[in-house]
């Protein structure tokens, strides 16, 4: 078996997965099958070893790696030494950390963990104050340059960023700081984004995203609220395996995750094309599965994989679309907590009337008595003077006929 | 041309009586229905659903209407096309009734445009699309107001001793009246083919490539039939003396175009094997043998060249004529018409009192229009002696 170089995979980018000159990393997910390491790693992660490969591959496809990635990811997630990481939280409902907790599959949180070294996280420590302040910068000190940054949070600059502090530092000084020697940044949710939803106007703490803090390294964002752990996940298995961070678009998202809009490849779709739609929550349509578009869903103009991953791993057709919930573009800066979630999206291509037909469309009605009764009136109106003329005519011409007979018999006289 | 006892003048007379009161209540009534029916929609006052995009507003209004006013037309080619110059002064009345007839259904179109504030869109080359029968209609009807329009003038001219611009006008006339011709024949074809490119949804009693030719053929028949309707109705009303001698053998042309439609009616549907529909016991096939009574009713009435000189027989002869137009109008694009066509059934229409009132007061307008006219400007043809009644 030909063990890669580490060197020589963290150098390599996904992009450039296969172009590792001579050395490349395993792409046989089979030559892992009785590897001693493998079954170690599946053990402390509770799983078995057909599953643990079954993950790693899933997660390589996540990534929109090539065939032969799931192998280098699962070795390198089996043998490579965890990361460390540094888990900052400032303005924020801990809602992607509880998401990434609570997550569907009972193994994927041993294995963020597992995965992760994580050294500093408020709400998973069981130690506070100095001690865990402590903690903080020995992890920094100890991996420096080598460690990831992960923040959860929208971070308020108004006011010399006072309104969110920890240990005495604003949320700004900690950002600078622990930006400072890590090897990756990852901004984690909306408001580490761009500010979420405590950015929202009037935004009274002039709360951002943590790019606009970190301006000298480039910052990944992983949108969502929260959104979904494999997001996040892959994204430091990425790290691990290639020893980068995988290609961004430019608002810093990784496009294996936010390359397409959620409408492309909702399941709803057809019923879009087809001018079907809910019209109000609960109505015919709703019930039947018909298109949210004119229910304010933002999923025409939001970019995120839920409807191929779902959202926040909470099982099989568990996201909000597919709830009958219409997407609110948590994902998207200027749509989510920015638009109301009944106003309507602004679609990128082409956009349907607002007058479609309802779900049901009334058939008609017969004649009534009364437009019964008024054609009735008019055909017997227009019958009686039809007649009446008929008959002056024809008394007309009697008269005539009379007086020519007359003129005639005179004439004769003559 | 005429001689000069046919050369027309206003009838005279008070524009305040029943009539006039009467069409203005219904105008006003009209009025009151249009005022709703554009600030809240037309699912406000009609009846009109899904399976029924169209109701009489469409039917009545444009299709019927615009066949009733082919009198000009079909008059105007007698006597330009035919030169058959005795028929002249028919044709001032005949082109009046046209003008009222066309001009409302064009404003009609509107009333039934969902979008009603767009309909300039057809004459705007960006928007317009050439290639639909539609807009063939439309541009064709269009034009043809404004042709007949400017054919009539000359009753305008006289009335206000503007000589210099009817001899201007009397110099490109001929080329107005030859537009006046085609025009119609264009458009009303052209509403036939509205029944063509409605494929299945139309029954097989008319749904057929001749449906053009049917509609252009009864155009020109209803054409001589309402001169017939019209001269009895304003002989009678006004109290003035019949032109028997010119709707005798106007009648006799009518009915040749009559048996030709009626040769092309039958053999269309028994060479496409479609006949069997009329023999259905349903309420289509009741509704195709009325439309066909109707259209050899005037055969029964009017064969003969004495019954041709009854206006009695003249004027019923007239009426159905009018009645068959409307019934194969009526049923080709409404009676004969399903959306679903065995889909999607269950569809009904009937028009609502709102919608029958503003059809209804579209015809009053005509009325009101006709008698302010022939009162006022120069259209009958003089009375040479008062027939005393």
């Amino acid at each position: 078996m030909v063990r890669p170089r580490r060197d020589n995979v963290i150098s390599g980018l996904s992009g450039s997965f296969q172009k590792k000159g001579g050395v490349m990393a395993n792409t046989s997910l089979l030559s892992l099958e009785l590897n001693d390491k493998i079954a170690a790693a599946a053990e402390r992660l509770q799983m078995s070893r057909r599953e643990f490969l079954q993950f790693c591959a899933a997660l390589a496809t996540t990534l929109g790696l090539p065939q032969g990635a799931d192998a280098a990811v699962a070795e390198a997630v089996a043998t490579k030494k965890r990361p460390s990481v540094i888990w900052l939280h400032f303005q924020e409902c801990t809602g992607c950390t509880e998401s990434m907790l609570r997550a569907e599959h009972p193994t994927i949180e041993k294995l963020i963990l597992d995965v992760i070294s994580l050294d500093y996280h408020e709400t998973l420590f069981a130690a506070a104050g100095h001690q865990i302040e402590a903690a903080r910068e020995t992890a920094m000190k100890e991996n420096a340059g080598k460690y990831v940054l992960v923040i959860e949070g929208a971070i308020p600059t108004k006011d010399n960023g006072i309104y969110c502090k920890i240990g005495g530092k604003t949320a700004i000084e900690l950002t600078k700081e622990c930006a400072k020697n890590a090897a990756a940044v990852i901004a984690i949710g909306s408001c580490a984004s761009w500010g979420g939803m405590p950015s929202t106007d009037p935004n009274p703490t002039g709360a951002v995203g943590a790019n606009k803090i970190i301006t000298d390294k480039p910052v990944v964002t992983i949108p969502g609220c929260p959104p979904n752990p494999y997001n996040f996940l892959s994204t430091v298995v990425h790290f691990l395996t290639f020893g980068a961070l995988p290609e961004i678009d430019a608002l810093g998202r990784p496009k294996f995750a936010y390359s397409r809009l959620i409408h492309e490849n909702c399941e709803r779709r057809a019923h879009f094309d087809a001018g079907r739609f809910a019209m109000e929550f609960g109505d015919d349509g709703h019930r039947k599965g018909y298109c949210l578009y004119k229910l304010g869903c933002k999923g025409p103009e939001t970019y995120a994989n839920c409807p191929t991953i779902l959202f926040g791993d909470a099982g099989a057709g568990t996201w909000p679309v597919g709830c009958g919930h219409p997407c609110i573009g948590c994902t998207e800066q200027g749509v989510g907590f920015q638009k109301p979630i009944h106003m309507v999206s602004k679609l990128k291509n082409i956009e349907p009337p607002l007058q479609y037909p309802r779900v049901v469309e009334e058939k008609g009605t017969g004649a009534t008595l009364g437009s019964a009764a008024v054609l009735a009136a008019v055909a017997g109106a227009a019958a009686g003077g039809a007649a009446m003329v008929a008959k002056n005519l024809g008394l007309s011409q009697k008269a005539e006929q009379a007086e020519e007979a007359k003129k005639a018999g005179e004439k004769a006289q003559v | 041309m005429a001689a000069n006892h046919h050369a027309p003048a206003p009838v005279g007379g008070n524009l305040f009586n029943a009539a006039t009161f009467i069409c203005g209540v219904l105008i006003a009534i009209m009025l009151a229905i249009l005022a709703v029916r554009f600030v809240h929609g037309l699912g406000a006052v009609t009846n009109l659903n899904d399976g029924y995009p169209w109701g009489i507003w469409v039917v009545v209004d444009v299709v019927i209407g615009s066949a009733f006013a082919c009198g000009g037309f079909s008059v105007a080619m007698l006597v330009y096309i035919f030169n058959k110059g005795q028929y002249h002064p028919l044709v001032r009345p005949a082109l009046l009734a046209s003008l009222f007839g066309y001009t409302l259904a064009g404003v009609g179109v509107i009333f039934d445009l969902g979008r009603w504030w767009n309909f300039w869109h057809i004459f705007a080359p960006g928007y317009a699309n050439p290639n639909s029968v539609m807009f063939e209609v439309a541009v064709c009807i269009s034009a043809y107001i404004v042709v007949m329009w400017l054919e009539f003038s000359p009753a305008f001219f006289e009335k206000w001793g503007m000589k210099d611009a009817k001899q201007k006008l009397n110099k490109v006339l001929f080329f107005l009246v030859a537009l006046g011709t085609v025009l119609p024949m264009m458009h009303q074809s052209s509403l036939g083919t509205l029944i063509v490119v409605m494929g299945v949804q139309i029954n097989p009693l008319w749904q057929t490539n001749l449906i053009p030719l049917l509609f252009l053929l009864t155009a020109i028949v209803i054409g001589y039939g309402v001169v017939l309707f019209e001269s009895c109705v304003a002989a009678s009303a006004y109290r003035r003396k019949i032109e028997t001698h010119l709707l005798e053998p106007m009648a006799k042309v009518m009915l040749g175009m009559l048996a030709v439609f009626l040769i092309v009616r039958f053999g269309d549907l028994l060479v496409r094997g479609a006949l069997g529909h009329a023999f259905k016991g349903n309420v289509v096939a009741l509704a195709f043998w009325v439309e066909m009574l109707c259209f050899i009713a005037p055969f029964a009435l009017i064969a003969s060249a004495e019954s041709r000189r009854s206006p009695q027989k003249l004027f019923l002869a007239g009426v159905a004529i009018m009645l068959g137009g409307i019934f194969m109008r009526l049923n080709a694009f409404l009676i004969g018409y399903d959306t679903g066509v065995g889909v999607d059934t269950g569809w009904r229409y009937f028009p609502s009192v709102p919608e029958l009132m503003v059809t209804i007061g579209m015809f009053a307008l005509e009325v009101l229009g006709y008698i302010i006219i022939t009162r006022r400007f120069p259209v009958l043809p003089r009375e040479d002696v008062q027939v005393a009644h």
